[in-house]
């Protein structure tokens, strides 16, 4: 076996410090304004709702019978998504729970937004538009059965709806953009708006237009029962391709209406089934106190450590600190391979408790070394023994927690997630999370175990087999032994 | 040397203490109920601040007009920002958002004064809640039979199935501690529950294996005339500082936390650190006390019995005991 060289000791010790101090304070670099994230630090990391405050909403069908596709469910999905960006929320997370019919939406409160509206926001989200396309404009009234929300009864209501044939739905129109008209030369272009249709409206839509262009008649375009436009039919459309030219006044006009198309197409109505609000003056102030929180944990657990242990113990620490480094910089995006990972109250406790639980190894080592001590063994040879005695009981202890970390990502975390598919076996039948805080619990736990093992083990070993080569440090009670 | 402890010998005392405890648990379940978060349950939870003072009766009432809905409604002191306070509005039924806006604006209407401002709301579908906690106990005992097939697996050698059952019965004591804590300090079960409760379940697997392998490394290199309670003895006493210490460290961490969320008040925290405190001590006493003292205990019954068959179908008498 091969001695390890007295530097390793500082390599390593230097190498988990840089990564503890650039983890927490990433690198920047500023040309003018500019300013370059190279490594990605904790200011940069993405905190949950319960901290920053924000919004939790469930969409689902409206009518809770109707047979609906996995496609379809793609389909809401994108025009949320849609809808969350022309909002300009672009910090969104947003799951499809197929199996249940269900659309998870969380995004933050926007900072720069000082009296921000979630209620607002999430009927802007969820407002339910089913887009038609019916020949002709005409309309009924129909009474109709409604309850009312203030009394709780059944009450009459008069609904006027369209009543021409129906050409399209939402799900046959693929996109809507508003554009300029050249092809007519003339110097001041028309705003229109060009729609292309999927291949299952391509069809109708040509044998509609081939049947009212004759009579020059109208193809109507509702959005929840509400009249949004209504072109005249000037040509017969077969490729799937269709403007929609005169009566906009402006470019804008042409867009808003590109919009609602677009937006509009819902394959069917979604209605909210829960929401979580939360507002993140409280949420802060709890960030601060867990980090408070984690810092005490942490210097009384080192402390315990050193007093306890001696030589192990002071390794442990350093190891310790590149075992919550790596935690941190597993959430905040710091290597590029990790996708960042938005941090909860819970998940800042999972790296508290991993920090408790992390000096398990090195308590296991160190037991054994001191028993090798206590034996009679020299320094090296208690060193080398206790090392390789104690590896498959800290190996089968974090398998252990890894398991459960698992379980809990693939429980409360996205239901098209990675953990949440290999657990569909057994869980297919259950919606998905009602809240999201707990899968970055899962998270940090799993992410701690992992570096508990790269610094726990490795790194320690190495710093340990090489600081004790250092002649003044060569002393058994150093390693647990009686004092000489 | 230390004088050793004889674990497998006071099993017997560990396990009435275990039952003590249980049965207080049961006893306090049985006064206190078990209540349910929101997340659980359903139902609407709706959080304002406000100012100056407002009084309990004719603000439940108001809102209970509102929303035709029994509510209840909690007045406190904000912990967090203290030039505020709080007014908690409950309902066991959820309410649509159009609700809740309509509530807000009535609200601000009706005390204007007190500048109420929507701090947080949550509403869930009772159906909806209820699937998720079934889900939430599914996990639970999906990840216990992972964890048993592990331990069974990796433990063969020391009689695998038996040593598997064993960690199952301190599992499901460790997740009845865990449990009371919720019920003893009236928490209600959310997500959190799960959290700690497969926290503890690998806490306290992780300190029984650390045993179990010091039980079957003994066995390699002990005295093959030393009974399993000797073997078993040794292990435990061997690993008890680190199993200890280990218990000590993570307390302190789990501990700070729940001292820093009793201090401010912090709901999500209190009900994740607390019960888990509690968890740390039973999978440290679990592990230590009670798991491999009654296998061991369980393994000597079996060595027993196949003797006495054996020397019955000899028909000797068994004298010598092979462990």
């Amino acid at each position: 076996m091969k001695r390890t060289a007295k530097p390793v000791f500082f390599i390593v010790a230097l190498l988990i410090l840089a990564l503890g101090y650039t983890s927490i304070f990433g690198i920047y670099s500023n040309y003018g304004d500019r300013r370059d994230t190279w490594i990605r630090g904790a200011s940069d990391i993405r905190f949950g709702i319960d901290i920053r405050g924000g919004i939790d909403v469930t969409f689902g069908p409206e009518d809770e019978s109707l047979e609906v596709t996995d496609d379809q469910m793609q389909q809401v999905q994108d025009v949320i998504s849609q809808r969350l960006v022309s909002n300009n929320i672009t910090d969104n997370e947003i799951y499809t729970d197929t199996a249940n019919k269900q659309i998870i939406v969380r995004f933050p409160w926007k900072t720069d937004e000082q009296d921000f509206d979630p209620e607002q926001a999430i009927a802007e989200l969820g407002q339910t538009a089913v887009l038609e396309f019916r020949k002709g404009t005409e309309t009924e009234t129909v009474t109709e059965e409604q309850l009312n929300e203030e009394t709780g009864e059944m009450e009459e209501v008069e609904v006027v709806r369209p009543v021409g044939e129906l050409v399209l739905t939402g799900d046959d129109v693929e996109s809507a953009a508003a554009m300029y008209d050249t092809s007519s030369g003339t110097s001041n272009p028309e705003p229109v708006v060009e729609l292309t249709l999927k291949a299952s409206g391509t069809e109708k839509f040509s044998a509609a237009t081939e049947e009212l262009l004759s009579t020059n008649g109208i193809i109507s375009i509702w959005l929840d029962n509400e009249q949004i436009s209504a072109p005249q039919v000037n040509a017969h459309i077969t490729d799937g391709k269709a403007i929609i030219s005169g009566g906009f006044t402006s470019f804008s006009e042409a867009t808003s209406l590109a919009n609602l198309i677009n937006s509009g197409a819902l394959p069917f109505s979604i209605e909210v089934k829960s929401f979580n609000t939360l507002e993140p003056s409280m949420g802060e102030r709890a960030l601060d106190l867990m980090v408070m929180a984690g810092i005490i944990a942490f210097v009384l657990v080192s402390v315990f450590m050193l007093v306890y242990y001696r030589l192990p113990g002071f390794v442990a620490v350093i190891s310790l600190v590149g075992q919550v480094a790596g935690s941190i910089a597993a959430v905040s995006g710091y290597f590029g391979f990790i996708p960042s990972f938005t941090l909860t109250l819970p998940g800042i406790a999972g790296i508290i408790l991993s920090i408790g639980m992390g000096v398990d190894a090195n308590i296991i080592t160190a037991e054994r070394i001191k028993e090798q001590i206590r034996l009679g063994k020299t320094i090296d040879g208690a060193i080398m023994a206790g090392s390789k005695e104690s590896f498959w009981a800290i190996f089968d202890g974090n398998i252990t927690v890894l398991i459960v970390a698992v379980v809990l990502m693939g429980v409360f975390g996205p239901p098209s997630g990675f953990w949440a598919t290999i657990l569909k076996p057994f869980l297919f039948y259950f919606p998905a999370a009602t809240t999201g805080s707990v899968y970055s619990f899962g998270y940090t736990l799993f992410a701690g175990i992992i570096f508990n093992f790269i610094m726990g083990v490795t790194a320690s070993r190495l710093m340990l087999k090489s600081i004790s080569r250092f002649k003044f440090l060569r002393k058994p009670w150093l390693l647990g032994g009686k004092r000489a | 040397m230390k004088k050793e402890i004889n674990f497998v010998g006071n099993a017997k005392k560990y396990l009435c203490v275990t039952l003590a405890v249980l049965v207080f648990g049961i006893v306090c379940n049985i006064i206190f109920g078990t209540q349910l978060d929101i997340s659980f349950k359903g139902g609407t939870l709706l959080k304002y601040t406000y100012v100056g003072d407002l009084d309990e009766q004719s603000v439940s009432d108001f809102i209970g007009q509102q929303l035709g809905m029994e509510v209840e409604v909690q007045l406190s002191s904000n912990d967090l920002t203290k030039d505020t306070n709080l007014l908690t509005v409950t309902a066991t039924e959820d309410i649509s958002l159009e609700q809740s806006t309509a509530l807000d604006e009535a609200l601000t209407a009706q005390y204007p004064d007190q500048q109420l401002v929507l701090s947080n709301s949550n509403s869930l579908n009772p159906s909806m809640g209820r699937l998720f906690f079934i889900k939430c106990l599914v996990a639970i005992l999906l990840a216990s039979i992972f964890l048993v097939i592990y331990v069974a697996l990796r433990f063969r050698k020391i009689g695998g199935w038996t040593a598997g059952v064993m960690a199952v019965l301190a599992l499901l004591n460790d997740v009845l501690v865990a449990y009371f804590a919720f019920v003893v300090f009236q928490i209600p079960l959310n997500d959190n529950f799960v959290a700690v409760v497969l926290s503890i379940l690998g806490y306290s697997l992780n300190d029984t294996i650390v045993i179990y392998d010091r039980i079957r490394e003994n066995r390699r290199i002990m005295d093959s005339k030393c009974s399993i309670a000797e073997v078993v003895n040794r292990s435990i006493n061997q690993s008890f500082t680190r199993t200890l210490n280990t218990s000590i460290c993570t307390f302190i961490a789990i501990a700070t936390v729940a001292v820093v969320g009793l201090i401010f008040n912090l709901d999500s925290i209190i009900s994740f650190a607390v019960p888990m405190m509690f968890g740390v001590i039973s999978g440290f006493y679990t592990s230590v006390f009670l798991c491999s003292p009654l296998w061991a205990r369980w393994q000597q019954h079996i060595l027993d019995k196949n003797q006495a068959n054996k020397a019955q179908k000899k028909g000797s008498s068994p004298k010598k005991q092979k462990a």
